[in-house]
C-alpha cells in the first residue's frame, strides 16, 4: 500500500506505545488456532483455557482477583462501562443518586461520558477542580460529597492523567468515598506500567485499563470491577464476560493483551527509574535551550508518571512546533489526539488555570519502553530552531489579528 | 521550494498539490478547518468545511505521499469573512466572501504563517495563472473560461502572488477531473462545490435573516406583535422608482440588485413587463424594483483598490469584470486617489451590486480590484 514511515525519534508513548515481543508472539500464536471460547466442544475449551489463563496473568499482575476481570476493546469501553454501568446501577438502587463527581481533567473516555449522561439521562455533573498542577485535592472531593453525600451516584477520578502526567490521590478519595458507601473507578490507563498500580490494595471499585499503552495490541483492554458491584451493561448481547459485556471474546487479543500486562508490571519499577532519568534529563536540556518554556504538571518528579514532559512555550502554537518536528523526524503531541485533527486548548490546562494561549502552546513528550538518550538528542537537535521559527509564526498571527 | 497546499477536500487542490509534488517541490498539505461547529457530512455537493472534506484531503495527501495536517482557523474565518459578509448584506451590498477569503485568510492568515514556519508559497487550486512578465508576477485568467477564478484572486496584491501557486491554471476541468482518476485520488468525482461554503443549506437569504432580522417570520414569532419578537422585522415595502408602494416583503436581507424572482408583486407592471430588483435600503426597508432596462449601469464608483503590480496611471482603456462569472465589459477606469477608482463602462451593463468586486483586466491580465461602491445609471 504505502511505503514505511522513515526512522524518527518516537516520543509520544503516551499515544501509544510499540507492542512488546512477548505480546505479539503471545497473540500470534492463538491467531493460528480456531475456536470460540464460549463453544462447549474441544476447540471452544482451548480457546476458554486461553481465556481464562489470560485473566489469571492479569489478575494476578494487577492486584485483582479473576472474577474481576472484565475484558473489553479498550480504555474507552471500560469507562463506558464503569460510568454508566455504575450511575444505572446506583440510581436504578436509589433515584437520588444522581451527582457524578469527576475531575475537570478526565480523558474524554470519562468526561464525554458524563457529560452524556447528564444531557440525555438526568445526572448532575460535578466537575472537581484541580490545582495548578493539575490534582484533585482530597479535601475537593469531601467538600462535593458532604454538599449531600446521599446524592452520589458514582466519583471518577484518573489514576495518572494522560497529558501532563500528575498523579492522583487515588487512596485517599476512595478513602473518604467509602466513608459514605460511594463507589469509586479510575481511569488507570496510563499508569499501568508506569506506576505500582494495585487494585485491591487501591481500595477502588473499578479501574480501567488498556493493552495499547503498555505494549500490547490495539482494541483490548480490561476493566476490573469488584466482585459485589453491580454493574449494568452497556454492550447487550450474549453476556460472555460476567453478564456485564456481551461479544464475542477476542483471545488472540487477549492473550497478547495478558502477556504485555504481565511484562509491564514486572518491569515496572525498573523501568520508571529508566524513563524518570532520561524524563529528567529531557526537562532539563528543553529548559537549558528553551529557556522561558514551562513545565506543566507537578514539578516534583514522583508526582507525575516517570515518562511524562509536558511544556508550553510561549508565544508558539503547539500545532505549528509539532509540524516543524515532525519534518525533521521528531515526534511528539500537542496534548491528547483529537477527532477531526483540529486543535482545541487543551481542557486540561485550562482546568489548571492556563491561559487560552498558554493552553495552545503546549507539546507532550511522552517516553516508553523503546525510549532512548538518541531520542532525546534528536529532540534537542531540532527543537531551539523549532521553537524559534514557530515563535515567528506566532507573531505574525498574533500581529494580523485586528 | 517548501510549498503550503491547501487541501479543501475537493479535487482541484488535490491535482494541484499532486503536480506541486511533480514540479519537484517539498509539498505539505493543510487542511484549514474554518466552520466553528463542523458538520459530519456535506448536504449535497456544498461547501468544504465538514469533517467528510478533512478526511477526502488527508486521503489525497496519503495517495499524493505528503505530509498533512489540519490547521484551525475558524475563528479567522468566522471575524475577517463570516462578520464582514453579514456586515455588508446589512448596509444593503452584495459582498463575494471567495475573494475576501482569498485576500484574508488563504493568501494573508495561512501565506503569513506559513512563511513564517519556512515555507515559500501557497499552492491552491484556483483556475488561474501565474506568468513572469516584464513588471514582475502576473496573474492572468485560466485557459479554461468556464472555470476561471482569475476575479476572486483579484484582490492579491504583488507580495501575495510572489508565493502562490496555481498549477491547474493551464488546463480545462475535465482534464484535471481525468487525471485525478489516473493518480487514483478518490475525489476525482466529487461534485464541485458551488455558493458560500459556510450556508450549507444554500439558503442565504434565511442565514441573513437568523442572524439580522430576529424579530422576523424564520424568528417564530408571530408578525408585528408576537411575544417572542423584542426585535422589530425588517420586513418593508417594495416600491417603484417613483417610491409607489407595489408591495411587501419579509426583510431585505437576500434581495440581490438585478433579482427577479421572489418578488411576489401581485399586481402586474403596467407593461406587462417583468420586474427586477433595483436598489436595496436596509434603513428605509425598502427595495426598489423597475423594468430591465432600469437595471443598466453606465458607470461606477469603487473603494479600496489593491493591485497586482503598478496601479494604472490617468484614464486607461481596460476590461471589467463586476461579478464573479460575468463577461468582460470594455471601460475607462481612472484611479483618483489612494481610496477611489472610477469607471465608465462604453456599453451599459446590468446586475451590478455594491459589495461586489470590479476586477480590472488588461487582455488577460489582472491589474487590480476595487470594491463596487455606488452605481450610476
Amino acid at each position: 500500500m504505502s511505503a514505511d514511515p522513515p526512522t524518527t525519534a518516537y516520543l509520544d508513548h503516551a499515544a501509544t506505545t510499540p507492542m512488546l515481543a512477548e505480546a505479539i508472539e503471545a497473540m500470534s500464536r492463538q491467531l493460528a488456532r480456531p475456536g470460540n471460547a464460549s463453544s462447549l466442544h474441544a476447540t471452544g475449551r482451548s480457546a476458554r483455557r486461553v481465556v481464562e489463563e489470560s485473566r489469571e496473568i492479569v489478575a494476578q499482575a494487577l492486584g485483582a482477583r479473576p472474577s474481576e476481570v472484565v475484558f473489553t476493546s479498550g480504555g474507552t469501553e471500560a469507562d463506558n462501562l464503569a460510568v454508566k454501568g455504575l450511575f444505572w446501577s446506583r440510581r436504578a438502587a436509589d433515584p437520588r443518586r444522581v451527582r457524578v463527581l469527576a475531575s475537570a481533567v478526565e480523558h474524554h473516555a470519562v468526561l464525554d461520558c458524563v457529560e452524556w449522561l447528564a444531557e440525555h439521562q438526568g445526572a448532575q455533573p460535578v466537575w472537581l477542580d484541580v490545582d495548578e498542577f493539575g490534582r484533585v485535592g482530597p479535601e475537593t472531593v469531601q467538600a462535593a460529597i458532604d454538599d449531600d453525600p446521599g446524592s452520589v451516584a458514582l466519583i471518577t477520578v484518573m489514576w495518572a492523567n494522560n497529558e501532563v502526567g500528575v498523579v492522583q490521590p487515588i487512596a485517599e478519595i476512595t478513602r473518604i468515598a467509602h466513608e459514605h458507601g460511594i463507589p469509586v473507578h479510575s481511569d488507570a490507563v496510563q499508569a499501568v506500567g508506569a506506576l505500582a498500580v494495585d487494585f485491591g490494595r487501591s481500595g477502588l471499585d473499578a479501574l480501567s485499563i488498556t493493552g495499547h499503552k503498555i505494549g500490547g495490541p490495539l482494541g483490548v483492554g480490561a476493566l476490573l470491577a469488584a466482585r459485589n458491584l453491580a454493574l449494568t451493561p452497556v454492550l447487550h448481547g450474549g453476556g460472555q464476560e460476567r453478564e456485564i459485556r456481551s461479544g464475542t471474546l477476542d483471545t488472540p487479543a487477549i492473550a497478547g493483551f495478558a502477556a504485555a500486562v504481565s511484562h509491564a508490571v514486572a518491569a515496572q519499577a525498573e523501568l520508571a527509574l529508566e524513563l524518570a532519568d532520561l524524563r529528567d534529563d529531557l526537562v532539563a536540556r528543553v529548559r537549558a535551550a528553551v529557556p522561558d518554556a514551562i513545565l506543566n504538571g507537578d514539578p516534583d518528579p514522583d508526582g507525575r508518571l516517570p515518562g511524562n514532559a509536558h511544556f508550553s512555550f510561549p508565544g508558539c502554537e503547539g500545532d505549528a512546533l509539532l509540524m516543524l518536528l515532525d519534518a525533521r523526524g521528531v515526534e511528539c503531541s500537542t496534548g491528547s489526539a483529537c477527532t477531526a485533527g483540529v486543535a482545541r486548548p487543551s481542557h486540561v490546562l485550562l482546568a489548571m488555570g492556563a491561559s487560552d494561549d498558554l493552553a495552545r502552546a503546549t507539546l507532550r513528550f511522552s517516553l516508553g519502553h523503546t525510549s532512548t538518550k538518541a531520542d532525546v538528542d534528536a529532540l534537542l537537535s531540532v527543537l531551539p530552531a523549532a521553537v524559534e521559527r514557530a515563535r515567528r509564526a506566532g507573531l505574525v498571527s498574533a500581529s494580523s489579528k485586528r | 521550494m517548501k510549498v503550503l497546499a491547501a487541501m479543501s477536500g475537493g479535487v482541484d487542490s488535490a491535482v494541484a498539490a499532486a503536480r506541486a509534488v511533480d514540479a519537484g517541490h517539498d509539498v505539505t498539505g493543510v487542511h484549514l478547518a474554518l466552520s466553528k461547529n463542523p458538520q459530519s457530512y456535506r448536504s449535497g455537493a456544498r461547501g468544504c468545511c465538514t469533517i467528510e472534506d478533512a478526511r477526502d484531503a488527508r486521503r489525497a495527501a496519503d495517495v499524493i505521499g505528503i505530509p498533512f495536517y489540519v490547521w484551525d482557523l475558524a475563528e479567522r474565518f468566522d471575524e475577517d469573512v463570516v462578520q464582514d459578509f453579514i456586515a455588508e448584506y446589512a448596509a444593503g451590498r452584495t459582498p463575494n466572501p471567495c475573494l475576501r477569503c482569498n485576500e484574508k485568510v488563504k493568501f494573508a492568515a495561512v501565506l503569513d504563517k506559513g512563511l513564517a514556519l519556512g515555507f515559500d508559497a501557497v499552492c491552491t487550486g484556483h483556475y488561474a495563472r501565474l506568468l513572469d512578465g516584464a513588471g514582475g508576477r502576473e496573474l492572468h485568467r485560466a485557459v479554461d473560461p468556464g472555470k476561471d477564478q482569475s476575479y476572486v484572486l483579484g484582490v492579491l496584491d504583488a507580495g501575495q502572488l510572489r508565493h502562490a501557486m496555481f498549477p491547474l491554471g493551464d488546463t480545462p476541468k475535465s482534464q484535471v477531473r481525468r487525471e485525478a482518476a489516473s493518480r487514483g485520488l478518490a475525489v476525482a468525482e466529487k461534485p464541485d462545490s458551488h455558493d458560500i461554503c459556510f450556508i450549507s443549506d444554500g439558503d442565504t437569504a434565511g442565514f441573513l435573516r437568523r442572524r439580522l432580522d430576529p424579530g422576523g417570520a424564520e424568528s417564530g414569532a408571530a408578525a408585528g406583535a408576537g411575544p417572542g419578537g423584542g426585535l422589530p422585522s425588517t420586513g418593508g415595502d417594495i416600491v417603484d422608482r417613483e417610491g409607489n408602494r407595489l408591495g411587501s416583503h419579509d426583510g431585505v436581507y437576500g434581495f440581490t440588485i438585478g433579482q427577479r424572482r421572489g418578488l411576489r408583486i401581485g399586481t402586474p407592471a403596467p407593461d406587462g413587463r417583468p420586474r427586477y430588483v433595483l436598489d436595496v435600503s436596509p434603513v428605509a426597508r425598502t427595495v426598489t424594483v423597475g423594468s430591465a432596462e432600469d437595471l443598466d449601469v453606465r458607470g461606477l464608483s469603487a473603494r479600496r483598490p489593491r493591485w497586482c503590480g503598478a496601479p494604472p496611471v490617468g484614464a486607461v482603456e481596460c476590461a471589467v469584470q463586476v461579478r464573479a462569472h460575468g463577461e468582460p465589459l470594455p471601460a475607462v477606469v481612472r484611479l483618483l486617489d489612494d481610496e477611489n477608482l472610477d469607471v465608465e463602462l462604453h456599453a451599459p451593463a446590468r446586475g451590478v451590486a455594491p459589495g461586489q468586486a470590479v476586477v480590472v483586466y488588461d487582455g488577460t491580465r489582472v491589474v487590480g480590484s476595487a470594491t463596487i461602491d455606488s452605481t450610476r445609471r
